[in-house]
């Protein structure tokens, strides 16, 4: 598959000072029970992107933030975290990132703010001088000032998450990996994610979050790379893997049997009605003739245009499957 | 195969790198003991082992109530406790040291890491990241100040309640000699260190068995069930030939310290047996913990 040109290692580098803020080569993780979780994967993440990290249930998205940081050891292949290799230098990265791994996990005996207080007290570089002006500042971040004092078994699985997010804001940050952040959270829940996570990035902090919806990814991200079965189909900027994939040639019209029928002589492959609504795969000859095609055979064509190709078409494309299938 | 513990400050390319302040790497055990003592469970655990003094304390004071001595089997001491409260840390050492003790300890040192790593928060602690020697040297620490605060609570509250029911003054030794009530005191704190040092084995033990799982609830049974099976084994006259190496085989020779002289054969036996325990699944909690993938 196509590499995206940032991924290509430059030769003469030492192995402390790499491009991007992550980057693995040929990253394979082959857990114990033998699942082949993540092979040979090549991903650089540039410095100040939003890169979303996409792919289905089972595609390796976890597994490769386990390995970046420093949770399990990969199979083989090399990764590096803000140039340093992981999970080699694990400590000395650590510090400069926030996770949110898997949903957030908490000490359900313990209030909001005690829980920061643990995790805070977790990192041997971070002052306990300002701690606690940096616990209030977190909660106060996420919107979580009032329910600081409430046990966090107390908490809805939104306020949860924002506390687990909380945890990754204790100290700035050079770089934020979000494991699905919005999983199981309901549409207001998502918003209010998303929404915090473009602020974040809005700071210049670099952005990875992974997810297995395609809009999600679409709506945050300046960057992305896609995976299925544990492999990486590709990976760029959003609008460029977006207008990899063709567009489709949508018709309205109330005609929509006919229409069809025209569109076919007219080459246009793939067509899929539905209502009043006509698409199929873009034809390479000129769209006038194809539309002065449809006048002429009397279909009253309401509209007639190009859609632009979205994230999930360009996913199609590469892989030949719907986004869903794959587990 | 170490991860992520050369902790060296490598290279210095991530800028403004952060350095580990020594002190500061102390808070952390702060945060674990306060983690550890503000638990429901650890609090109910504490409970028990308080209840069992004032249990056995009540018990003497009943029976004895005629005027007749406490008679018959019992754990070691009980038939001095009605003449001197005193006594009464003894035997509710002796009483407790057997099982509620060691129970107690398993399920705190089971649950050490296995516990955080069913919550989920261990991954949470260690991209902190908390180091994992680190974390393991502090998870120890704080299970071994849990064996002095449960041997303490049984041995201060068996002080309370046997000066509360019963007369205190000055005491035999098992030996026949007297000694003064001051003497008496410094012996009883002698031999609640003592016990609590007994249970060191334990809890290294237990710590080992929670780094296998990532379930709390499977390595606490673990833990206790071995503990009783050594006991059990202990108990059969066949297999002797093990019975110097079962972590509870020399726990009952604190009581050599109530003799006069002291009887110190059994009791360093015992310190160096808690001794070995530390430092081979000490060890092996260490090399398995610093290289386990942890997917929970
Ligand atoms: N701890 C584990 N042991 C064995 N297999 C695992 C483990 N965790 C995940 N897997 C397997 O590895 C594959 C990738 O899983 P994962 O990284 O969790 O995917 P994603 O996060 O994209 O949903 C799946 O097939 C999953 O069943
Ligand atoms: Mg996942």
């Amino acid at each position: 598959m196509d590499e995206a040109p940032a991924g290509t290692p430059r030769p003469g580098q030492s192995d402390d000072a790499v491009d991007g803020v992550i980057r693995t080569r040929a990253l394979t993780k082959r857990y114990r029970g033998g699942q082949l979780a993540v092979d040979r994967l090549d991903l650089t993440v540039p410095k100040g992107s939003v890169f979303g990290f996409l792919g289905p249930n089972g595609s390796g998205k976890t597994t490769t933030i386990r390995m970046l940081m420093g949770l399990i050891e990969p199979t083989s292949g090399t990764a590096h975290v803000l140039g340093h290799p992981v999970p080699r230098a694990a400590r000395t990265v650590l510090p400069h990132v926030g996770a949110l791994i898997e949903g957030p996990a908490l000490y359900g005996f313990l209030s909001g703010r005690d829980n920061l207080l643990r995790y805070d007290a977790a990192d041997p570089t971070a002052d306990p001088r300002t701690r606690t002006a940096r616990v209030a500042a977190a909660l106060d971040r996420v919107g979580l000032t009032a329910a600081a004092g409430k046990k966090a078994k107390a908490y809805s699985l939104g306020m949860k998450q924002r506390l687990g997010l909380a945890a990754a804001l204790l100290r700035p940050r050079k770089l934020l990996v979000l494991d699905e952040p919005t999983n199981g959270l309901d549409p207001q829940g998502m918003r209010e994610i998303r929404s915090l996570v473009r602020q974040l990035a809005s700071d210049g902090t670099t952005v990875f979050v992974s997810s297995h919806l395609l809009d999600e990814i679409e709506q945050m991200c300046t960057h992305a790379a896609v995976m299925t079965h544990g492999r990486l189909v590709t990976q760029g900027p959003v609008a460029e893997l977006a207008a990899g994939a063709r567009g489709r040639l949508v018709v309205t019209t109330p005609d929509a049997g006919e229409a069809a029928r025209v569109l076919k002589e007219q080459g246009v492959g793939d067509l899929v009605v539905t209502g009043d609504r006509v698409s199929g795969q873009v034809p390479k000859r000129d769209l006038a003739e194809v539309n002065a095609a449809l006048v002429t055979a009397g279909v009253r064509v309401r509209g007639f245009g190009v859609q632009r190709a979205s994230l999930e078409d360009a996913f199609v494309a590469l892989t030949g499957e719907g986004f869903d299938v794959a587990g | 195969m170490s991860r992520a513990e050369t902790a060296g400050p490598a290279a210095g390319t991530t800028g403004s790198s952060p350095a580990a302040h020594p002190l500061w790497t102390l808070g952390l055990l702060r945060s674990e003991l306060a983690t550890v003592f503000r638990r429901w469970r650890t609090r109910a655990l504490l409970g028990v082992l308080a209840a069992v003094p004032v249990l056995v304390g009540v018990a003497v004071r009943i029976e004895t109530r005629d005027g007749s001595p406490a008679g018959g089997e019992g754990p070691p001491f009980i038939a001095q406790v009605s003449n001197n409260g005193l006594f009464l840390v003894f035997t509710a050492l002796a009483a407790t040291l057997p099982f509620f003790l060691p129970m107690a300890v398993g399920v705190v040192a089971g649950d050490a890491i296995a516990g955080e790593a069913s919550a989920g928060t261990l991954r949470y602690l260690l991209v902190a990241p908390a180091g994992r020697t680190r974390l393991l040297l502090t998870k120890s620490a704080a299970v071994l100040a849990f064996c002095l605060a449960a041997t303490f609570v049984v041995a201060v509250v068996a002080l309370g309640a046997g000066a509360v029911l019963f007369p205190v003054g000055d005491l035999t030794t098992i030996s026949g000699t007297r000694i003064g009530f001051g003497e008496g005191l410094w012996r009883a704190l002698l031999i609640a260190l003592v016990v609590a040092a007994s249970l060191i084995g334990i809890a290294a033990l237990g710590l080992f068995v929670s780094t296998l799982t990532d379930s709390g609830i499977a390595a606490m049974a673990t833990t206790v069930g071995l503990l009783i099976g050594m006991q059990i084994v202990d108990q059969i006259p066949q297999l002797h030939a093990v019975h110097p190496y079962l972590v509870s085989h020399y726990w009952l020779s604190f009581a050599d310290l109530m003799r006069e002289p002291v009887l110190w054969d059994d009791l360093v036996k015992n310190l160096e047996l808690q001794a070995l325990y530390a430092a081979v699944f000490g060890s092996a909690a260490w090399a398995r913990f610093t290289t386990r993938d942890v997917t929970v």
